[in-house]
């Protein structure tokens, strides 16, 4: 029990926690801007993973970081395009225009992998830049705040400022308070002369950059390679994330320390005499609970139909 | 310049499915006046108000506005123009503040972020300068009905309307609230601003308008001063015959008690305790109407004696029985209740499947309309046929779409499924809400003649003059009890419901008698 414990309380840990989260957090604050608007980003997922190919492929020709940025960001503005072409001009339904888009993501990064590179499971021979960690100068040599505020990818600070760049423009700007009203009743914004195809389009645009960042995280963070579904579920735990944490981005963050804390835990408990099978399934066994509690609680909200 | 500030031309309106909502109608407003535009539903008072607002294009026909020839292709020219609506369905967001609201769109910016000091200077002034006080900072969802109106009105002002259209402002709210709309109304004509209002409560007409525009399936009737026309000649007008607004009625001769309540209670989600020990007995051969201001537990009861819904503690008997026990609807019509909810689009109907299917949904698996278990659609459209005929149901045959259908004619749909279900007792929930007179005349004289077949009928309106009209009793429900119980009808009008439903005042439990 010992060893659980200190595996836990390691630095390590916290720092493999920290590591698990960022992407998550990043495609979680997608959803979250989504689905005020009232356009659930279900594409988050195959949009992380082209994006985390985008990423790469460019970075391994042009050997630019910033390039593979902006590329990977106009990955999520093509996919968010897409994916608003079809719900609000064609009116699908727009879960099913996600769903192809998430299986799109999966066999088209495949294809062009294996266009470009010859291999079918991973970029390995294409060399490929990785975005850097970043030391806070003295900051890093106080002992324990260093350790926790110093050294992190740069990705990670991003994300933590973005959950209040976010938090403030939802709930402080002009564009906040029109994707919420949008997203609650269309109508009364249409009846002001707010266009809910524009507010819905730009959210669904931030919306795939969020999930973008997240996606070159997992193939330029702290890997320099792409490998084939490599998002494995993210971008679906990102969406129970924001799920779980509600409509504030500090409470989406929260959601999102959740579920990558949990994933941190399940890489350190491997290390112990404890069945692979049962620390796998860990952050999964963590979802469907967060989930049922979620649903239970909205159900119970439901049964008031004058609100 | 004309004395008209308003002048639509010739307005056509087709459909592409083909319906024809305005077949050349002619609008002629005046500055500073408050016009009634009056007509049944479907008559197509809504399609002309959109027109205006620039929800819908017109097929053919001109808008001259302050004598200029304009074109109003969205909601946003109209509201550039001065044009303002308050629609039916108010278009407000419910979680956010009465601030939010009104500046939704158009929201004073500090740097990045709105500025809320000056909105709320900004909406504070508006409303001072029309005495209509809302209160700023709460949420929309947290204020009254009433409130929620102002608010509309609020939003079409600080736009800078000149011309308001009101779609059926009445329909939703107590004789007090009224009054006081009434008042708000004649301040801003006597500002200078124009009213279009659309309804098609005559009293309420005469009490308010200056003049009148009647429409009649999509044509112009006429227009008159109202000072010249009785309501008589009003509705007959609309409605193209004359109508008996009042029903004839003979004294009810109530029989067993059917349905009793004990002590219902409730709690919502949120803990707001929506019913706090209700009781109520219900006779066969009688109508018991029940009034209270939406929100005070109507929905919450209605519910648990339709078997949609359980009590938290309390019982019910149908017949003598114990329904706690009965855990879905099915069981409550098995024993014999029928039920016309309030939602008819949620639960009256399943608009994508026809009006035949629709008309038997409640009896698909008996004879005549099934056999083992295989559906007789030759009985099943015989069926629909003569419900059609009887119940007036406008449409081009039994395999149409419910969705199809104007809202009157679905309930209509609704209401001749639940009166041919051979029920002993029928529940009500506004029956008649958004229908046209000729239809809501026709529910409203079934429903008593159910009651001289020795039904027993709880009707829940918030159309006052309905429930004074039918109901043999009425009960008032206020913040989740009854509070009054009136058992000779003729002795009340809708002021003394209204102090009731308000929670002005209450009745003591010898007062309400042993009927509760």
């Amino acid at each position: 029990m010992n060893s659980v414990l200190s595996s836990i309380l390691s630095w390590d840990f916290v720092a493999s926690g920290i590591r698990v989260t960022t992407p998550i957090l990043l495609a979680a604050l997608g959803a979250l801007v989504a689905e005020l608007a009232g356009t659930p980003n279900i594409a988050l997922e195959g949009t992380m993973l082209f994006s985390a190919f985008v990423g790469v492929i460019i970075s391994g020709f042009t050997q630019s970081l910033w390039l593979a940025v902006i590329g990977a960001l106009l990955t999520g503005i093509v996919m968010s395009s897409i994916l608003a072409y079809f719900s609000l001009k064609l009116k699908t339904d727009i879960i099913m225009a996600a769903i192809a888009l998430n299986i799109f993501a999966s066999g088209g990064t495949i294809y062009a992998l294996y266009l470009l590179t010859g291999d079918k499971g991973s970029s390995a021979s294409l060399k490929s830049l990785v975005l850097p960690n970043i030391d806070i100068p003295i900051i890093k040599n106080i002992p324990i705040l260093g350790n926790i505020l110093s050294g992190h990818h740069i990705l990670t600070y991003v994300a933590i400022i973005l959950v209040f760049l976010i938090q403030y423009m939802l709930y402080k700007t002009p564009l906040g308070l029109r994707i919420r009203s949008v997203g609650e009743s269309p109508d009364a914004a249409r009846s002001v002369g707010i266009s809910v195809f524009k507010t819905q389009y730009t959210a669904l645009i931030i919306s795939g950059m969020l999930a973008s960042l997240g996606g070159i995280f997992l193939s330029m963070g702290y890997v320099s390679w792409f490998a084939r579904d490599m998002t494995s579920g993210r971008g679906f735990i990102a969406l129970a994330a924001q799920a779980l944490g509600g409509t504030s981005a500090y409470g989406v963050a929260l959601g999102s320390l959740l579920f990558g804390f949990s994933e941190a835990l399940s890489f350190s408990l491997q290390f112990l005499n404890i069945p692979y099978e049962v620390t796998q399934s860990m952050p999964f066994i963590i979802t469907v609970g967060a989930l049922a509690f979620y649903a239970w609680n909205k159900s119970r909200n439901k049964r008031n139909r004058d609100i | 310049m004309s004395e008209y500030v308003l002048e639509m031309r010739n307005i056509w309106k087709v459909y592409p499915n083909g319906v024809t909502a305005n077949k050349g109608v002619n609008l002629k407003v005046k500055k500073g006046e408050i016009h009634a535009l009056l007509g049944e539903n479907g008559a197509g008072k809504s399609t002309l108000m959109k027109i205006l607002f620039g929800f819908e294009r017109p097929t053919e026909g001109e808008i001259y506005y302050n004598g200029e020839l304009v074109n109003i292709n969205s909601p946003y020219k109209a509201i550039e123009l001065g044009i303002g609506m308050v629609h039916q369905h108010f278009m407000l967001v419910p979680s956010l503040t009465v601030v939010e609201n009104v500046v939704l769109g158009m929201e004073p910016r500090k740097g990045l972020s709105i500025d809320l000091k000056k909105s709320i200077e900004f909406v504070e002034n508006e409303m001072n300068k029309y005495g209509l006080p809302v209160p700023l900072k709460e949420k929309v969802k947290d204020i009254s009905v009433g409130m929620k109106q102002r608010v509309e009105i609020i939003k079409t002002l600080v736009r800078g309307a000149d011309l308001i259209i009101l779609d059926e402002p009445t329909a939703v709210l107590t004789p007090q609230e009224t009054v006081e709309l009434f008042k708000a109304l004649k301040n801003l004509t006597k500002a200078g601003k124009t009213v279009i209002f659309i309804t098609h409560k005559l009293n309420e007409v005469k009490e308010i308008a200056d003049r009148i525009t009647v429409l009649r399936r999509g044509k112009t009737i006429g227009e008159a001063e109202v000072k010249n026309i009785t309501e008589k000649d009003m509705s007959r007008m609309m409605v193209g015959r004359d109508v008996d607004i009042e029903i004839d009625k003979t004294p009810a001769k109530p029989g067993k008690i059917v349905l009793e309540a004990k002590n219902l209670e409730y709690t919502r989600f949120d803990g707001v305790k929506m019913l706090k020990g209700v009781n109520l007995k219900l006779r066969e051969g009688e109508i018991l109407g029940i009034a209270g201001v939406e929100g005070n537990g109507q929905t919450e009861l209605v519910d648990i004696i339709t078997g949609m819904d359980k009590p938290e503690n309390g019982e019910i008997f149908i017949f003598g029985k114990n329904m706690k026990e009965a855990d879905n609807p099915y069981e409550f019509r098995k024993i014999g209740m029928s039920f016309i909810p309030a939602d008819r689009m949620l639960h009256g109907v399943s608009k994508e499947d026809t009006i035949e299917e629709n008309l038997i949904s409640d009896r698909f698996n008996r004879a005549p309309f099934s056999k083992k278990g295989v559906l007789k659609y030759n009985k099943i459209t015989e069926f629909a046929k003569r419900m059609i005929k009887e119940f007036d149901i406008r449409t081009d045959g039994p395999k149409t779409a419910v969705k199809m259908l104007s809202g009157g004619n679905i309930q209509k749909v609704v209401v001749a499924r639940e009166f041919t279900s051979n029920s002993k007792i029928i529940v009500a929930d506004q029956p008649t809400r958004g229908i046209d007179i000729a239809a809501a005349d026709f529910i409203r004289r079934r429903l008593v003649k159910e009651r001289d077949n020795n039904v027993a009928v709880l009707l829940i309106s918030s159309d006052l003059t309905e429930l004074l009209e039918v109901s043999d009793r009425i009960l008032v429900i206020y913040h989740g009890e009854f509070v009054a119980h009136f058992e000779n009808i003729k002795e009340i009008d809708e002021q003394i419901l209204g102090e009731y439903m308000l929670g002005i005042k209450k009745m003591s439990k010898e007062e309400m008698g042993d009927l509760i």
